[in-house]
């Protein structure tokens, strides 16, 4: 057996593939298809922890506001830099203002040139939406001249919201962690990559499941070689090539399915690396170049799919005779046994088990032991199909007519049945588990707070130098605000320096006040000590609210700069009050010192900070951005916070439209290949159904029998297939620590979709089915 | 059908009257046909002649002489020498079907008519032997099937013979 | 035209074209209850389509045939397929079992699909099948039987309704002579105890030789030798 007799049998079996007629080809292009889908997400996989890499690294690249305290002098390479982030609608926007020092300041990565005040620069996505109608809110808000855009080294993500502004005057607001004076971007102290270990599992699990109903899809386009090819290759036989020459042959066929899988699949891979570059997952977008697979795994990939598709096809047809008169199919086998099928999802249960309750503070998951255990996990699917199908449709009784036919067919060649739909069942079975663990991660990332925000649903910081008042108005003035609950807060210690009690002053008017507590009533003036606050006990515990007690506004601590230190004496006509739920959190009842504007001398007004609490019209579209604009008016540094129950709902239906998309698809291309065995079948039968028809056989009955015949085990394995996908489910979420909530609408779309496919399935293969059912059949000519 | 060799078969498992002979002959081979008591006698008497039988002795009794029968050697020698000798097949090629068509042809009238009217009398002849056969027993069934395979293939020829009239039709104008 | 006296099922004037192909043309068929009719004629005469025809499995482009005196074009694919489960029954020259169907199933199939009950269905299947000599054979796949003995099968299960027309086309063509006569023979024993009319195509003159007449289907015409004698 030499190379060069190997080549010639594999390209007549290459010619063959694209000669054998419709079905030939039709065979040929669904197994490419097939392979392309895989070879695909194999690219994507190879690719993708480059991207995250690349991500990391541009981010380190670009770090400016470090929180490192470190003073830097200001010298003609240094550049003063506030944080201007701010959100529009569910997006956050990254923001930076600029005041270069010198003519040497450091140019953050992707800005070629520094915008003057008024003047910015911004990324791509974020001038689209400026320029575009739904930004108009968001213009409002910057206003600014943009000059110019952030190139792709500066930025993390094609749909990265980022600008960077021109600014004078704030080397006098310095302040670690907002304002800041650098002479240089990027981290001085790189850390390696840090990636989520939940985010990597999610990965590598979308990656598995997709993977394997493909490559299921593609062991069985393989097998199924219809009626003609088995007639092609008996008849190879019988001019003399041996068996192992057409098995060869046979193999040929499927790397031409194969290679021409690889075309499509380096396709589609394309077309996904521009599409990549267009979508957000998890606030995660990516530039198509950062979809570059390294040469060498792509060299393994192309090398490695045709020869998989070979080796297959050879191990496929082990159970083939293939004599110069026929094909034989190995005969029934003995009955199937239970226990080894039962042994591999068991033994990807046990491979996944130890890393229950790893969550991401335990550091990555072992990559080998979870996709070798997902991949027993569903190819337990695979084996305990036929088993189940067998058992079960061994004991299905009697019924009618159709029903009658269809069992018995499926009793006969249950094997062939299970393997049929066993793609599918894996499919669904994927689905839902990795449903599962999308909407319980995604739930953890938003983390469903508890908070009652029927009372106030916004925060707004105040800076110091702000005037409480008059934002406050500004923002009464606001569209949808309802109400406006501003305060200020300072801190009492019970000394001067190194106090060992501290509690809270907060300063507001009456309506405010009784908001943060009951209050017996109110008059300005009026100075209250709450007691019995959970959340801030220090009043009740240190003793501080006993009139005549002397108390300091703003204490210094050890080791600090003095602080302004203004003693304050606790009034004689101190009321008590009764804390109330907080504002924005149930559990942050208010505790400490409530006083009404009259009653708070005016040197505590440098101790204070400004804050406000506001009620919105929720119905009102983006009040929040109005809000936002408001405080941006108010002052660049105003910090503006959204309380919510829950957050990114909508993020989360995006992931689950993309997983229904990326699951039908998968599913329809099964069912493609079902439809065209399914036809190969009934073509089969032609002369049986035609003699069935002539002596009155009702063409319903026919029909329902083709039904039944898909339906029974497509059921069984939608069953089997909802069983194991809610266990690795569980388990998945269980590793990721997140609390395990069964979305039984999810479960119910993904069977339901898998149901549709074979009722289309079915429905597709009627009218040839009512073709091959007239008398026409009957004609022996 | 050599009824002198088929009599010196009869023999060969013992001596027997010629009355016994044309009994025993009838029964097996004579369904259709059975032998007349000259027949019996006139072929013995040539038996004789040749040396073939004996008579192995001589009744006398109320009525006509009964004589009894042996085979000689010599007889048994020619009833295996029979017996191996191929029959000759009929040749078949004069045909009075093949005439009558012709000449219908010639004088223009209908053929087809010639040949369905032949057919069917084939046939009607055909559903009687099977009748026969039915009710038969193997040796019927064996014989039936004998003359249904030759009127079979004369039916054939019929049929072919129809589907290639017009082609005969050409042949026979020139 | 009317169709002869005491005639169970005939036609006339039935045309059938298949494109540009003129399967039948202008034939006549008649059959009383309890005949053998033998349907004769070289193959593509077009003597398949006419037992198609006449069996209203497929709808002639012109001409009438009448079953009992109903007139069978005037009837709905329905009630014909109706008529075919309970009146009439078939047996092809091959094809024609099911075979995920046991062989006693297969022969109980027309009476389920008239609605009677399986316990009920395969009894009498099973007695019709001891009839055709292949009752042991109950429990097997028709892929496991012989050619003879699964012929044997289909004409029980084409007798199984006590059908008034048999269908028969071609039924021993894929069986050596022996079988082939066995076949016929117990076929035509059948359907002479329950009185049925038997419909044969068949090409084989031996074949032929069980019926009471012949009608010869030539280039799409038919000619009924008896009457024409």
């Amino acid at each position: 057996m030499n190379v060069r007799q190997w080549a010639a049998d594999l390209m007549l079996g290459v010619r063959f593939a694209f000669t054998g007629g419709r079905e030939g080809w039709t065979r040929a292009v669904l197994t490419a298809v097939g392979v392309g889908l895989g070879v695909a997400l194999l690219l994507l996989t190879t690719a993708l922890p480059n991207a995250l890499t690349v991500r990391h690294d541009r981010e380190a690249a670009r770090s400016d506001v470090t929180f490192s305290g470190e003073e830097v002098p200001k010298a003609n390479d240094t550049l003063v830099i506030a944080k201007v982030d701010s959100n529009f609608r569910e997006d956050s926007v990254r923001g930076r203002a600029l005041e270069p020092e010198g003519p040497r300041a450091p140019l953050p990565p992707g800005v070629d040139k520094f915008p003057a005040k008024g003047e910015m620069v911004v990324s791509p996505a974020l001038k689209e939406l400026l320029e575009s109608d739904s930004g108009a809110l968001l213009r409002e808000r910057l206003s600014d001249r943009i000059v110019g855009t952030i190139s792709e080294s500066g930025l993390i993500g094609s749909a990265e919201l980022a600008f960077y502004q021109g600014a004078e005057g704030l080397a006098p607001h310095i302040q670690s962690g907002t304002i800041e004076r650098i002479d240089r971007f990027g981290d001085p102290e790189p850390t390696s990559e840090q990636s989520d270990p939940v985010l990597l599992l999610l990965i590598l699990v979308v990656f598995v499941v997709l993977l394997m109903p493909v490559a299921i899809f593609i062991a069985t386009a393989v097998r199924f070689g219809g009626e003609q090819r088995d007639r092609r290759l008996a008849a190879l036989r019988l001019v003399g090539s041996d068996s192992s020459m057409t098995r060869r042959i046979a193999a040929g066929e499927a790397l031409a399915g194969a290679v021409l899988g690889l075309v499509f699949g380096a396709g589609f891979f394309m077309v996904g690396r521009q599409f990549a570059g267009t979508t957000e997952v998890f606030h995660i977008s990516v530039f198509p170049s950062y979809l570059n697979p390294s040469p060498l795994l792509a060299l393994l990939v192309a090398v490695a799919v045709p020869a998989a598709a070979v080796l297959v096809t050879l191990f496929a047809l082990r159970g083939v005779v293939i004599e110069p008169l026929g094909v034989v199919r190995a005969g029934r086998p003995r009955r199937r046994r239970l226990w080894w099928r039962l042994l591999l999802p068991l033994a990807g249960l046990a491979m996944l088990f130890p890393m229950v309750g790893n969550g991401r503070e335990n550091g990555d998951f072992n990559q080998y032991l979870v996709t070798g255990g997902v991949v027993l996990l569903l190819f337990g699917v695979t084996a305990l199909l036929p088993w189940i199908v067998e058992t079960v449709v061994g004991r299905l009784g009697s019924g009618g007519v159709s029903w009658q036919l269809a069992v018995r067919r499926l009793q006969l060649s249950s094997g062939t049945a299970a393997s049929m739909v066993n793609g599918i069942a894996v499919a669904v079975a994927g689905a839902i588990a990795m449903q599962m663990l999308f909407s319980g991660v995604d739930a953890y990332y938003t983390r469903s707070t508890g908070q009652d925000v029927s009372r106030a649903q916004m925060e707004v910081t105040l800076p110091e130098g702000t005037s409480v008042e008059t934002s406050a108005q500004k923002f009464r003035d606001t569209e949808g605000v309802r109400a406006v609950y501003a305060i200020s807060e300072g801190y009492l210690g019970d000394s001067a320096k190194d106090a060992e009690w501290n509690t809270q002053l907060t300063v507001g008017d009456c309506a405010t006040l009784r908001e943060l507590a009951n209050l017996p009533s109110c008059r300005d003036g009026d100075v209250f000590a709450v007691h019995g606050s959970q959340w801030d006990p220090s009043l009740d515990d240190g003793k501080m609210a006993e009139p005549g007690r002397k108390l300091y506004m703003d204490p210094s601590d050890v080791g600090e700069p003095k602080s302004l230190e203004i003693p304050w004496t606790v009034p004689q006509d101190l009321k008590a009050a009764k804390p109330r739920p907080g504002l924005v959190d149930e559990d942050m009842d208010q505790g400490g010192f409530l006083m009404t504007p009259k009653a708070m001398p005016d040197a505590f007004a440098p101790a204070l900070d400004g804050r406000a609490y506001l009620k919105l019209d929720q119905s009102t579209p983006d009040v929040q951005d109005h809000v936002r604009n408001t405080a941006a008016d108010i002052g660049p540094l105003v910090d503006t916070m959204t309380w919510a129950e829950t957050e990114r709902a909508d993020r989360y239906d995006a992931i689950r439209t993309g997983l229904f998309v990326g699951a039908t698809c998968v599913l329809a291309l099964i069912g493609a290949s079902l439809l065209v065995s399914q036809l190969e079948q009934l073509r089969e039968r032609k002369k049986l159904l035609s003699a069935l028809v002539a002596f009155g056989t009702r063409r319903r009955t026919l029909s329902l029998s083709v039904l039944w015949q898909t339906a029974i085990p497509i059921m069984l394995g939608l069953l089997l297939a909802s069983a194991v996908g809610l266990t690795l489910g569980t388990v998945l979420l269980k590793m990721s620590n997140t609390p395990v909530v069964v979305d039984w609408t999810g479960v119910l779309s993904m069977t339901g979709i898998g149901a549709a496919v074979v009722l289309v399935v079915t429905l597709c293969s009627l009218p040839p089915l009512v073709r091959l059912m007239r008398p026409e059949g009957l004609r022996t000519e | 059908m050599s009824i002198g060799h088929t009599l010196l078969g009869l023999l060969e498992s013992g001596p027997r009257h010629g009355y016994d002979l044309k009994r025993a002959f009838d029964e097996k081979f004579g369904h259709d046909r059975p032998l007349h008591y000259g027949q019996v006698y006139s072929t013995m008497s040539r038996l004789l002649k040749n040396g073939l039988v004996v008579v192995d002795g001589v009744e006398t009794g109320g009525g006509p002489e009964r004589k009894r029968y042996a085979i000689t050697d010599d007889g048994i020698t020619d009833v295996q020498r029979w017996l191996g000798t191929p029959e000759k097949p009929e040749p078949y090629l004069q045909s009075t079907l093949y005439t009558k068509v012709v000449l219908a042809l010639l004088t223009r009238r209908d053929a087809t008519e010639v040949l369905d009217t032949q057919r069917s009398e084939h046939l009607r002849s055909m559903r009687i032997l099977t009748d026969r056969k039915r009710k038969g027993d193997l040796a019927d069934q064996l014989i039936c099937d004998h003359a249904l395979f030759h009127l079979e293939a004369d039916l054939r020829w019929l049929e072919l013979t129809a589907a290639r009239l017009d082609k005969l039709r050409e042949a026979v104008a020139r | 035209m009317t169709p002869p006296a005491g005639s169970l099922l005939s036609a006339e004037q039935l045309r059938k074209a298949y494109g540009p192909t003129l399967a039948l043309d202008g034939a006549e068929f008649s059959i009383h209850p309890g005949e053998v009719v033998a349907v004769m004629g070289p193959s593509g005469s077009g003597k398949s389509t006419l037992l198609h025809c006449l069996a209203g499995i497929v709808t002639p482009d012109s001409g009438t045939i009448t079953y009992n005196g109903h007139e069978l074009s005037a009837m709905s694919d329905a009630q014909r397929s109706a008529l075919r489960r309970s009146e009439f029954g078939f047996v092809f020259q091959f094809g024609q079992l099911v075979p995920e169907l046991t062989c006693v199933e297969n022969v109980a199939l027309p009476l389920r699909l008239n609605g009677t009950p399986r316990k009920a269905a395969e009894r009498t299947a099973l007695s019709w099948m001891e009839r055709l000599e292949v009752g042991d054979l109950r429990k097997k796949r028709p892929g496991e039987v012989s050619g003879g003995q699964g012929q044997r099968v289909a004409v029980a299960r084409s007798l199984v309704t006590s059908p008034r027309v048999l269908f028969a086309d071609e039924p021993t063509g894929a069986l050596d002579s022996l079988n082939g006569e066995r076949v016929m023979e117990l076929l035509t024993e059948a359907a002479r105890s329950t009185n049925a009319a038997v419909v044969l195509v068949t090409h084989e003159a031996r074949v032929a030789a069980y019926s009471d007449r012949e009608i010869v289907v030539r280039d799409g015409k038919s000619r009924d030798m008896e009457r024409a004698v």
